[in-house]
């Protein structure tokens, strides 16, 4: 009974969330196309709906109902497993995000966090492991498609995604040490009082801005995003590893790519950018007396970091031009590498000489 | 229930580790190693090592494993040629293994041992804070002489696969 109840009320949760991804997901699409759009001072979908705010519905029922064309030579299974594995890991990750405070609530004699699914104490760790298996989506998907286009695609992400998994990794540990602990919820409380404890200022510690400009370039490149789309750029590759995909297959290497926009989008608000917490100690509707609805106010001030990122996803595409492939390597390497690496050294003697 | 989520995992791993040596597509053996490093990560967890766990996934699953399958891709390697003659050896080696763990099954029956305390959660301070004081304190020498040995892997692959600046091009 205990543990059937537990199991609905995670169910409940997860429900939740995957609604809230998949409804940003459909925002997204039509967002970067409206967005797109008036940079280059055009007017963007206008035909489904008012001003076009239907046109995710359209396009989500094209690919729904749009022939399934399997490639000959293709190898079956894996062109089957590539876009669940490409998608799963995308949405998995959110299981430990916290969207807002870290409440505990009583629901029928349960103890339960209601904005975050699960708090385990690895949490940023446990992103990372899954957002390196979405590399695999990619790869299968490219050399089961049985075309040069696609492995070449494939082959491209597979080189990308692990050198900037690797800077995505090696930003964070400076907010890691700074905060000491692995678990986004606690990343998160250990800066709340205000945006000068924001770890990308850290105020009484070393400012982590260093490391939050590697995550957000990596989280670009680590997403497949222009400028760093090599994986499929269009005038290259035709559409690089999903060439020979259709229907409802792309459809879902199309949610993947937006779910790990979010994804990142959310973690670089957590690490960096103080998650929940408003840039001024405490909350105007706790300072007012309606304490029970100050979580309103910090799930919106993470929701306004959140698409202040995705934001800056689509200002990156309006742009800058594709980077060629030896400049992508040469970058990451050589400059990223080094930047991560120095701020480091420098928040490790930080944190030892002026522990928080 | 720890018992059915051992058991559980430990099949899994022992079967994804003889199809990646027995299955003809090194695609799909590169799969099935994939969901093997997966059901480990998942051992650790019942274990109580969630670090663990992770580092498993992150470097096993995301990072070498892909690197094998860029090389066997590149390659396009088909199934031909498989073992390469090493069936002496590989009987000899499996006989020797197989007599060690019908030993150790033996001597384990007859000193009555209690299964290991490794089921316990381990209290105070999370496992990765105590890797961390681990690996920096008690095994500190170890830890650095394996970072050399790594290094000079590093060094080593970079000298193999650099060409030389003044040599004409061919």
């Amino acid at each position: 009974m205990e543990i059937g109840l537990r199991l609905a009320v995670s169910l409940a949760q997860i429900a939740a969330v995957m609604g809230v991804v998949m409804l940003t997901v459909m925002v997204l699409t039509l967002a970067e196309r409206k967005v797109l759009a008036w940079m280059q001072d055009r007017m963007g979908p206008m035909e489904v709906g008012p001003y076009g705010v239907l046109q995710p519905i359209a396009d989500g029922l094209k690919l729904f109902f749009k022939e399934d064309i399997i490639p000959a030579g293709a190898n079956k299974f894996l062109f089957t497993l590539a876009p669940i594995l490409a998608l799963v890991p995308a949405l998995i990750g959110f299981a430990v995000i916290p969207f807002g405070p870290s409440l505990t609530i009583e629901l029928f004699g349960m103890q339960i966090k209601p904005f975050v699914i699960s708090d385990i104490n690895i949490g940023i760790l446990y992103i990372l492991a899954f957002a390196s298996i979405g590399a695999y989506g990619i790869i299968l998907g490219g050399w089961a498609s049985n075309s040069k286009y696609s492995l070449l695609g494939g082959l491209r992400s597979a080189a990308q995604v692990i050198s900037y998994e690797l800077n995505v990794g090696l930003a964070i540990v400076g907010v890691i040490l700074l905060s000491g602990s692995l678990s986004l919820v606690k990343i998160t409380e250990a800066q709340a009082g205000g945006f000068w404890n924001w770890f990308v200022i850290g105020w009484g510690g070393f400012p982590q801005i260093f490391a939050f400009v590697v995550y957000v370039i990596s989280a670009v490149a680590e997403t497949n995003r222009v400028p760093f789309d090599l994986p499929e750029a269009e005038s290259e590759l035709v559409a690089g590893f999903f060439t020979e995909y259709s229907g409802m297959r792309f459809a879902f290497f199309f949610i993947a790519e937006y779910a790990n926009m979010i994804l990142v989008s959310c973690v670089a608000a957590a690490l960096f950018l103080g998650g929940w917490n408003a840039p001024y100690p405490g909350t105007i509707l706790g300072y007012i007396g309606l304490d029970s609805l100050a979580w309103i106010e910090n799930v919106v001030w993470f929701a306004a970091k959140v698409y202040f990122f995705l934001f800056l996803f689509f200002w990156l595409r309006a742009t800058l031009p594709r980077l060629r492939y030896d400049q992508l390597m040469r970058f990451g390497w050589k400059v990223m590498l080094p930047i991560a690496l120095g701020n480091i050294v420098l928040t490790a003697i930080a944190a030892y000489f002026f522990p928080r | 229930m720890d018992h059915i989520f051992f058991f559980y995992f430990a099949a899994v791993i022992a079967t994804t580790s003889l199809l990646v040596v027995a299955l003809r597509n090194p695609v799909f053996s590169a799969l099935s190693l994939l969901i093997m490093f997966f059901h480990v990560a998942g051992l650790y967890v019942t274990l109580h090592a969630e670090f663990l766990a992770a580092v498993q996934i992150v470097v096993y699953a995301g990072a070498i494993l892909v690197l094998y399958l860029f090389v066997v891709m590149l390659l396009s390697i088909k199934s031909e040629e498989r073992y390469h003659n090493q069936l002496p050896v590989a009987g000899l080696l499996g006989v020797m293994l197989c007599t060690e763990v019908i030993l150790l099954f033996i001597k384990s029956q007859t000193s009555r041992m209690a299964p290991a305390a490794a089921a316990d959660p381990v209290a105070g301070p999370g496992n990765t804070e105590m890797i961390g004081e681990a690996l920096y304190s008690t095994y500190l020498f170890p830890f650095e002489v394996a970072s050399l040995i790594l290094l000079v892997a590093m060094i080593g692959a970079i000298i193999l696969a650099k060409k030389d600046i003044n040599e004409p091009v061919q």
